[in-house]
């Protein structure tokens, strides 16, 4: 059986009833935004592909996703902010209601068995929300206690996790006492405190200064070693792409590409990718595309790309192509062949 | 801080597989176990912010006036169930709404609760439960300090103490369940405005420091209070602990109070539901 399994998956947010909130905002003087559709699900991050093509403006967060996730499995969900990655995790731990489509952990629904659900995962969330009333061992007890596990088994457990992600000497100190990593590092014993068979981390790495960040993986790799089923979202490439058995790569709601990072990257646009900002964008492309060494070349607004087989020895006749049509160079930059390459050809942008 | 070396080891020894499943029950009881140990870290903040509107009160209305000869003849025995009253309902909103607003507006911290192996009702039950006890200590700390601070009072008597306990455990229930409603349908910036708009003119109309039945003198005053849950409780109260003051029928009071309960219950877990699934 599948881990997870998402059938047309869809999710779509009410319209924001954007000019009375304004309004409001004003009046009482609060930043404009406040209060999202829905907490859980980060109203930030949901696309808002329906708000043009929608009449109604809903905002249509999650299309119709298909996935299955195997059990053991290390699964990357990669996409840029607003791709549905946090719907999509928000509705596989049963903290989103999805508007059609079904999903499935070990079997159970996430709509109509929730307890079953909750009782298998395991959640880090994108920014650490340890209970701050409570100090730091006691977060992983009662959290324990909340899965009904008696303290004297939760104790051992919890002291050892604390232990083994670094930080032990913290376990009577009080959440607000430790730094953003430690902090997150919590976060993940708490995930792994009751023993879940399936793990989600929601963007783990984001804020973490590097030292952390590689600690962090090696606790992910060691999870996975126990083949627990992982699943990560992310947006950074070299993550997913060091971490994970397979990875979807989402954008404005849809899978756009599901495969091993090795398969992936074979699937990505020959060549090195060379991303030109330009002056204006009204560039001719039949010079550049008739170029030698040039793959491919395609533009987007006053950005100009180039798929070369020479690397970067295609740039100084392509700047003077460019440069004959009166357009200046305000920037270049080089990507080997990588999931960014095959991010930036399947979906017209950068992830970050 | 190098955690790398630490993980050299298993994350994880304990032997793979879901965690043993939770009965409900327990799982109610670790919740409001951890209610507990967070009011009983603040005990004394809580008790002073609670019990501190209504014992002022008592001082200057129970205490001073009387002693300046202001006020003169039943006016301590119409206050003190009053109080009571006021402790109770203003400890149970507080002590759910507050919280709420606080967790779902910014600090998101109850999601740790939400992803508990429980039906979600069940979560936002406990939390009215707990509203519930703190209302009751909250009450339980006021009656004996205001009955020290005004001295005797006429009419008193202690002989209804099971109808004063019923009548505590359905107001608190009552405005706990108002707590959890306010606390995730207002928006955090709106917080102060609860405290203007309803909870002060939910006290100052809720016959806590006059008995219903004096607003004779104003009757279209007398009749739109009873819009007001907080009238129930004073006037049961009154009912319970001075019977000898006018006061409404227990049944009558003890009806409504039911009704708003149930009402104030639907409503509070309908808008935590929404608050708590997206």
């Amino acid at each position: 059986m599948a881990a997870i399994e998402t059938h047309a998956l869809r999710k779509v947010y009410p319209a924001p009833p954007a000019p009375k909130r304004r309004r409001r905002a004003g009046a009482s003087g609060a930043p404009a935004g406040q209060g999202g559709p829905s907490f859980g699900a980060n109203g930030g991050s949901a696309s808002q592909v329906g708000a043009a093509g929608n009449p109604r403006g809903e905002i249509v967060a999650l299309k119709a996703l298909d996935l299955e996730i195997r059990d053991g499995e290390f699964f990357g969900l990669l996409g840029p902010n607003g791709a549905g990655k946090t719907t999509t995790i928000g509705i596989l731990t049963t903290r989103v209601r999805p508007t059609s489509g079904k999903a499935l952990i070990g079997g159970a629904d996430v709509a109509t068995q929730a307890v079953q659900v909750r009782q298998r995962i395991g959640v880090v969330p994108q920014r650490p929300n340890p209970d701050r009333s409570l100090n730091v061992i006691e977060n992983l007890l009662f959290h324990a206690a909340y899965f009904g596990i008696p303290t004297s088994k939760s104790r051992p457990r919890a002291l050892a996790l604390l232990e083994q992600l670094g930080i032990a000497d913290k376990a009577s100190a009080k959440v607000d006492e430790m730094s953003g990593g430690q902090q997150q590092r919590l976060m993940i014993a708490r995930a792994l405190i009751h023993e879940p068979q399936v793990i989600f981390l929601d963007e783990p790495t984001v804020g973490l200064d590097p030292q952390t960040r590689l600690a962090l993986w090696d606790i992910l790799r060691e999870l996975h070693a126990e083949r627990r089923t992982i699943v990560m979202t992310t947006h950074y490439m070299d993550e997913a792409d060091k971490l994970c058995d397979r990875i979807a790569i989402v954008d404005r709601g849809e899978l756009l590409e599901l495969d091993t990072p090795a398969a992936l990257k074979e699937r990505a646009p020959g060549g090195t990718m060379i991303e030109i900002a330009l002056s204006g964008d009204a560039v001719q492309l039949d010079p550049i595309r008739a170029e030698p060494g040039v793959l491919r070349a395609e533009s987007a607004g006053s950005v100009l790309r180039v798929y070369s087989d020479r690397g970067g020895r295609v740039i100084s006749p392509v700047i003077q192509l460019v440069e004959d049509q009166g357009l200046h160079v305000a920037n270049i930059s080089l990507t080997e062949p990588s999931l960014e390459t095959l991010f930036v050809a399947r979906t017209g942008r950068k992830l970050d | 801080m190098n955690a790398t070396a630490a993980v050299s080891s298993s994350v994880v020894s304990a032997p793979r597989g879901s965690a043993p499943s939770a009965s409900a029950l327990s799982v109610f009881f670790a919740l409001l176990r951890r209610d507990v140990r967070v009011a009983r870290k603040e005990i004394w903040f809580f008790l002073v912010r609670t019990t501190m509107q209504p014992l002022l009160f008592v001082i200057v209305f129970g205490y001073l006036l009387p002693k300046m000869r202001f006020v003169v003849g039943d006016f301590q025995s119409a206050l003190l169930p009053g109080i009571l009253a006021v402790s109770l309902s203003l400890s149970a909103i507080q002590s759910v709404a507050l919280p709420m607003v606080q967790d779902f507006g910014w600090t998101k911290e109850i999601e740790d609760r939400l992803l508990a192996p429980v039906p979600t009702r069940l979560i936002a039950a406990e939390k009215i439960v707990a509203g519930m006890i703190q209302g009751l200590i909250a009450s339980a700390f006021v009656l004996p300090v205001a009955r020290l601070i005004m001295g005797p009072i006429a009419g008193l008597t202690l002989s209804h103490f099971g109808v004063v306990i019923g009548l505590a455990l359905l107001g608190s229930l009552a405005f706990s369940s108002l707590g959890m409603w306010l606390g995730t349908a207002i928006a955090p910036q709106q917080i102060g405005l609860m405290f203007s708009v309803i909870i002060a003119p939910m006290i100052f109309f809720g016959c806590a420091y006059y008995p219903w039945r004096s607003l004779d003198v104003v009757p279209a005053i007398k009749y739109l209070v009873l819009v007001n849950p907080m009238v129930y409780v004073s006037e049961g109260m009154r009912g319970a602990l001075t019977p000898s003051m006018p006061h409404m029928s227990l049944i009558v009071v003890s009806l409504a109070l039911v009704l708003i309960a149930a009402g104030f219950w639907v409503l509070g877990m309908r808008s935590f539901f929404k608050r708590a699934i997206g």
